[in-house]
């Protein structure tokens, strides 16, 4: 790209701290033993040089956020009438995500077609969205939960970042995706990337060849939904899941959400937070029937949701990043490669059901 | 490895009366083992045995109610399969317990912090008192001490308390250094303050994903878990960090006297909050007023599921 710019090493610091000082400013830190998205800190290390254990998502979409609050007022004219107040809560905006993966802000264009799409726009979402700007850094080497390549992308794939950065040797090949994107790059401390372009794209074409050879999964939209009545196939695809949500509430792909209103006295307030289809009361129904009754069927729409229904009813678009949060961070190794992979392979075994 | 063979002999044999037998297999990376669900004898081909096969198996065994089942144990492992018996939680008649010697296994945040990030870990393997791990910098070993689960260290019960089957010569229990207590000493010596803001700052990674719940084989409310309940709504769904640690408490409490510390609840963290702790705590005051240590006897009947007027170490009339 044209408008290529270096950053070298020394400058990062110096970046993030101008950066920091026109607005919020999330970066990957090291909390414990995990790498987890936090406001920047100069104080406390960056962590770069692995993928964040859970990805940015809560930036634009926050595992629990305030719709509205709402209090009851008794009428002074006729106490046996009660009228409610309500108070809309408007997001506080504007952040820069700094140093998420490209499948973490990727999974982002997932959430568009949903939430930000025309005629159905969600306004906490789209506030949060268009005041949000990402800049990358494309990986280095791939590993082996990694399945990128399998949806799409890449491990220096821009879609849903601002500004993509690659490290090449004494600092980052920095290019502008977006007009947000260059906006950013207007900082003196970048410095035209000359011989480093070359650079870069070596590291790209190096972490290209670390992957393993791609799966077409185009097919998995059919054969999930002929998967889906052979309970057979999904008690045995699901027999090590323990059902928690540690795959989808780490997924930068999962936009499922709950509401409820939290009541204290006489108002309270109404909140929108992060839901999963591994739980039993995400389809439990007010008469008390539970369509999803079992972690076999639940574990079945997670998979069908992603590489079936979506692409279903979003032009082929999988929902999925391939980051490979699900796989490294399930307590029980369930591989959604593997599942993906027995449905096709059980629609070319059975192709006549 | 002779016992293994002799351990799949045994499950093959066993498979056709059983609706499966759980074990461990390779997982996605050379470090993770994943349990294993063996339903056919070359499923059975596939059980691995050693350092990798982690999680706890015994796990899944509610799951199975009113089938007959196979379970492969360490020996952490089958505490939990005699806790559960002692809760009549799980039939004895409908569970075989296949048990081998187990020399420990690895923790993989530790791991994590030697090596980065495990997930470019192409080759691990353990030789004796090392663990070789190849990543793309090249080999690294790492004394054993240093990566196995801090259980492991101290392991009084590192042959299966309970078996069906049993393959292998039994192994003394481990004379290493108790990393538990070591921690639990710690905590205890914090001021009430400090203590409780040290749990806030941990807890305000939590993602409310509980896997610390699922993963817990005592935790058999399952899908009618108090965190979730809709009607009534006992916990609100804010995600401040008074919320998280409140859930926190519940499970503990949930989990006094019934605890075998198999540390499934930490290992399973994905933001790994060290939550063992809490449960360690309440064990330790379990022995020491009741003087019983969760799953070691399964004729025994947990504390908290007895009543005696009297209780011998409480005091109730003194104060």
């Amino acid at each position: 790209m044209e408008t290529a710019k270096f950053l070298p090493e020394s400058s990062l610091e110096a970046w993030l701290a101008e950066l920091a000082s026109s607005g919020e400013l999330i970066v990957p830190r090291r909390e414990g033993d995990a790498v987890v998205f936090g406001p920047y800190d100069p104080n406390v290390p960056l962590e770069l040089s692995r993928d964040a254990t859970a990805p940015p998502k809560s930036v634009v979409f926050p595992a629990c956020e305030e719709l509205l609050r709402y209090t009851y007022v008794k009428d002074a004219e006729d106490i046996s009438k009660t009228g409610m107040s309500v108070e809309e809560v408007t997001p506080a905006c504007g952040a820069v995500v700094f140093g998420a993966r490209p499948c973490g802000a990727r999974g982002f264009t997932v959430y568009d077609r949903v939430f930000d799409a025309e005629g159905m726009r969600d306004p906490y979402y789209a506030a949060r969205r268009a005041a949000t700007a990402f800049v990358t850094l494309a990986c280095r080497e791939a590993g082996s939960a990694c399945f990128c390549h399998w949806v799409g992308s890449g491990p220096a794939d821009p879609q849903g970042s601002d500004v993509l950065l690659t490290p090449v040797p004494g600092g980052y090949v920095a290019e502008a995706v977006t007009e947000k994107g260059a906006a950013l790059l207007a900082s003196p401390l970048m410095a035209p990337a000359g011989k480093h372009a070359g650079e870069a794209k070596a590291v790209r074409a190096k972490a290209m060849e670390s992957l393993d050879t791609a799966q077409d999964v185009s097919p998995a939209r059919e054969a999930l939904l002929a998967a889906f009545d052979d309970m057979d196939f999904w008690n045995r695809m699901s027999a090590k899941c323990i059902s928690c949500g540690a795959c989808t509430y780490l997924c930068p792909t999962c936009y499922c959400f709950n509401i409820t209103d939290e009541a204290q006295g006489n108002g309270g307030t109404r909140l929108r937070s992060w839901d999963n289809c591994m739980s039993f009361q995400f389809t439990l129904e007010a008469s008390g029937h539970n369509p999803r009754p079992t972690k076999a069927h639940r574990l079945k729409n997670r998979v069908g949701h992603k590489f079936s229904y979506y692409p279903g009813i979003h032009g082929g678009v999988v929902a999925c990043c391939g980051c490979g949060r699900c796989i490294r961070s399930c307590p029980a190794g369930v591989d959604i490669r593997e599942i993906v992979l027995a449905a096709m392979e059980r629609a070319t075994a059975k192709p006549q059901e | 490895m002779q016992s293994l063979e002799d351990i799949k002999a045994k499950i093959k044999d066993a498979l056709p009366g059983l609706d499966c037998v759980i074990g461990w297999e390779r997982g996605w990376s050379p470090l993770h083992g994943t349990p294993l669900f063996m339903r056919s004898p070359e499923d059975v081909d596939r059980l691995t045995w050693g350092p990798f096969n982690v999680g706890n198996p015994a796990t899944y065994l509610t799951g199975f109610k009113g089938k007959k089942v196979g379970v492969v144990v360490k020996g952490c492992d089958s505490r939990s399969v005699v806790q559960l018996l002692q809760e009549k939680l799980v039939k004895r008649e409908d569970v075989v317990v296949f048990g081998m010697p187990c020399e420990g296994v690895v923790d993989l945040t530790k791991v994590a912090r030697k090596v980065g990030d495990i997930a470019l870990v192409n080759a691990a393997v353990r030789a004796g008192g090392t663990l070789s791990v190849t990543t793309p910098e090249g080999m690294v070993e790492i004394p054993w001490e240093e990566v196995a689960a801090d259980k492991c260290l101290s392991c009084q019960y590192p042959n299966a308390l309970v078996s069906d089957h049993f393959a292998g010569e039994p192994l003394p229990p481990a004379m290493g250094r108790d990393p538990a207590a070591e921690q639990l000493a710690a905590l205890e010596a914090m001021a009430p303050a400090e203590l409780f803001a040290h749990w806030a700052k941990v807890m305000e990674r939590c993602i409310r994903c509980y896997a610390c719940r699922n993963a817990c084989p005592m935790c058999v409310c399952r899908d009618h878990c108090i965190a979730q309940t809709r009607d009534p709504h006992w916990l609100t769904q804010e995600d401040s960090t008074r919320e998280k640690l409140m859930f926190q408490m519940i499970h503990a409490l949930h989990l006094a006297g019934r605890c075998t510390e198999c540390g499934e609840c930490q290992r399973s963290c994905p933001v790994d909050i060290p939550i063992l702790a809490l449960r360690r705590k309440l064990n330790a005051v379990v022995k020491d007023l009741f003087d019983y240590q969760a799953g070691v006897d399964p004729q025994a009947v947990p504390p908290l599921f007895t009543f005696q007027v009297e209780e011998a170490k409480i005091n109730e009339r003194g104060w």
